[in-house]
């Protein structure tokens, strides 16, 4: 418990401060989870509406394979993006490996399934009614699932908040395939690893209390922007 | 109304990236305890560049955790104009990226596998720069009755007495190959040794974790001198055994073949071989353990076992 008092303490230490190198790790954080969520969220939930909107064979078994890889491990995801961007691997040639962007890479590949699948699962969740509404009101299909989009957004942002909860709390690709280098890949969470590692640990606890502060701003912002749309 | 979700996480990266270019640090010596975990401010001032090149060294836990790396990374830079990204990894891991082309330049401890690596044309030369000993430590208390004795001896009786918990690396390190070769000249095969019971525990972890994981237990590990020492203040454990010539554990740097950059790659050998940072490696946690973790010793021939 003490050591737990200590580790707040030095934690506001940090924020109060203004440790620059605490800042400057927590904003890279920040910032390679936040372009991954984007990233992921521009491309995957529409991916999430073509499969709901779309009738075709195997769809359920498709959407059993996405909610199967919620659970996908992230040192799994480091290790096969590790092997496709390493200067051996195919992508080799691009020479990303050890860099903010292949962290980037990982992330967006390992949240993929989470917006996936729990867009689609916003989606499901509408029922028919409003998607028939809109077409009976002579809406076309491009505006028909903006609609229903629309409908659902709490449960699509809850997916979007569920992303960057698993981008910003992993662990396996940063260190995989970043090699938390000092000032350039390291993350909130290798830097929390290395520190346990040394027997760090008030400041390790730190950096993770700093972590779920910048979770809960990301929260509070997203949600307020929500609200304010009202 | 998605595009509402969007912009929002598109204003929060614009925001973040606006408060981040206001902490940019003006690269002071920060708070003491925040360095020690996470990194050395020097190279937080400058944001990573294209224009900027970077050349990749990995190196052996050992000088990674004793803060050497840390220490010589900004002196580097400086000189040569140039980001030095430092990654630390086992021996076996490191020589495993130099072959697949990862990583410019390897520091690592381990002469068999250096000499196979720069014979199957993966690396240039190998360099010896620095030296230092192993160590066998325990608890104070020594419940195996090791003081004193030879490695080989004192593994023999780790083996026979089957209840003093030894903790392994089991990393396929520079660390855990001399473990390996001490069971071997104390005449076991080390396949008998890891399954023959719960007292020899395969940590799987770098040096520093694998000292606190014997520190929680109350065990017995190998440890390089350098890590020992920086870790010690920490630690309720004590060198039971630190004699013996197959204890030597010699550092060297080689230079990856398919280096990307062998030019920055050959400066970075001449760097660690060079007199001034030869002293420098030499003199390094001096003052503050009040024992010398580093012995130089570029060009003097010492090849190790």
């Amino acid at each position: 418990m003490p050591q737990l008092l200590e580790a707040f303490r030095i934690a506001l230490d940090m924020i109060v401060s203004g440790d620059p190198v605490v800042f400057s790790i927590a904003f890279r954080t920040l910032m390679i989870s936040v372009t991954a969520t984007v990233i992921a969220a521009l491309i995957f939930i529409p991916v999430g509406c073509l499969i709901h909107f779309n009738r075709f064979r195997g769809k359920r078994f498709l959407v059993s394979i996405i909610q199967t890889l919620f659970s996908v491990p992230t040192v799994l995801v480091g290790m096969l993006v590790f092997l496709l961007i390493s200067r051996a691997g195919p992508l080799g040639s691009l020479g990303m490996l050890f860099s903010p962007g292949a962290i980037v890479l990982g992330e967006v590949l390992l949240i993929a399934p989470i917006l996936t699948g729990l867009t689609i699962s916003a989606l499901s969740g509408m029922g028919r009614d409003v998607a028939d509404t809109a077409l009976s009101l002579g809406a076309g299909q491009l505006q028909m699932v903006l609609k229903v989009l629309s409908e659902s957004r709490y449960m699509v942002l809850t997916a979007v908040l569920m992303g960057f909860g698993r981008a910003v709390s992993e662990i396996g690709v940063a260190i995989i395939i970043g090699g938390n280098i000092s000032g350039y890949t390291r993350t909130l969470t290798t830097a929390i690893a290395l520190g346990v590692g040394k027997g760090e640990t008030s400041a390790s606890i730190a950096l993770g209390i700093i972590l779920l502060a910048l979770a809960m701003i990301v929260s509070v912002t997203v949600n307020t922007l929500q609200h304010s749309e009202k | 109304m998605t595009k509402y979700i969007f912009t929002g996480l598109l204003l929060i990266a614009v925001l973040s990236a606006a408060c981040g270019g206001q902490s940019e640090p003006s690269a002071e010596p920060a708070m003491e305890q925040t360095t020690e975990i996470a990194e050395d401010a020097g190279n937080e001032s400058v944001p990573p560049r294209a224009s900027v090149s970077r050349l990749r060294v990995a190196t052996t836990t050992s000088l990674y955790d004793t803060g050497l790396w840390s220490y010589l990374e900004p002196m580097f830079e400086e000189e040569y104009g140039v980001e030095l990204d430092v990654l630390y990894a086992g021996t076996g891991k490191a020589l495993e990226w130099g072959r697949r082309g990862d990583v410019d330049v390897i520091t690592v401890h381990s002469r068999s596998r250096e000499e196979q690596f720069v014979e199957e044309g993966y690396g240039l030369e190998r360099v010896t720069f620095a030296y230092n000993y192993f160590l066998i430590v325990g608890s104070p208390d020594d419940p195996a009755g090791l003081e004193g004795m030879t490695p080989e001896d004192a593994f023999t009786t780790l083996m026979q007495n089957g209840e003093a918990i030894f903790v392994s690396r089991g990393d396929d390190s520079g660390t855990h190959g001399k473990e390996k070769a001490i069971w071997a000249i104390a005449g076991y095969d080390y396949e008998d040794v890891r399954t023959s019971g719960d007292w020899y525990v395969e940590g799987g972890s770098g040096m520093g974790p694998t000292l606190v994981m014997a520190d929680e237990m109350r065990a017995y590990t190998l440890s390089d001198m350098g890590t020992y020492i920086t870790y010690r203040s920490d630690l309720d454990l004590e060198p039971v055994v630190d004699q013996g010539d197959i204890l030597l554990n010699v550092y060297s740097v080689l230079e990856v073949t398919s280096s990307r950059n062998p030019e920055m790659a050959a400066n970075l050998r001449e760097f660690l071989t060079s007199e001034t940072v030869q002293d420098l490696i030499g003199n390094y946690g001096v003052v503050e353990y009040g024992i010398q973790l580093f012995t130089p010793c570029a060009g003097e021939g010492i090849q190790g076992i």
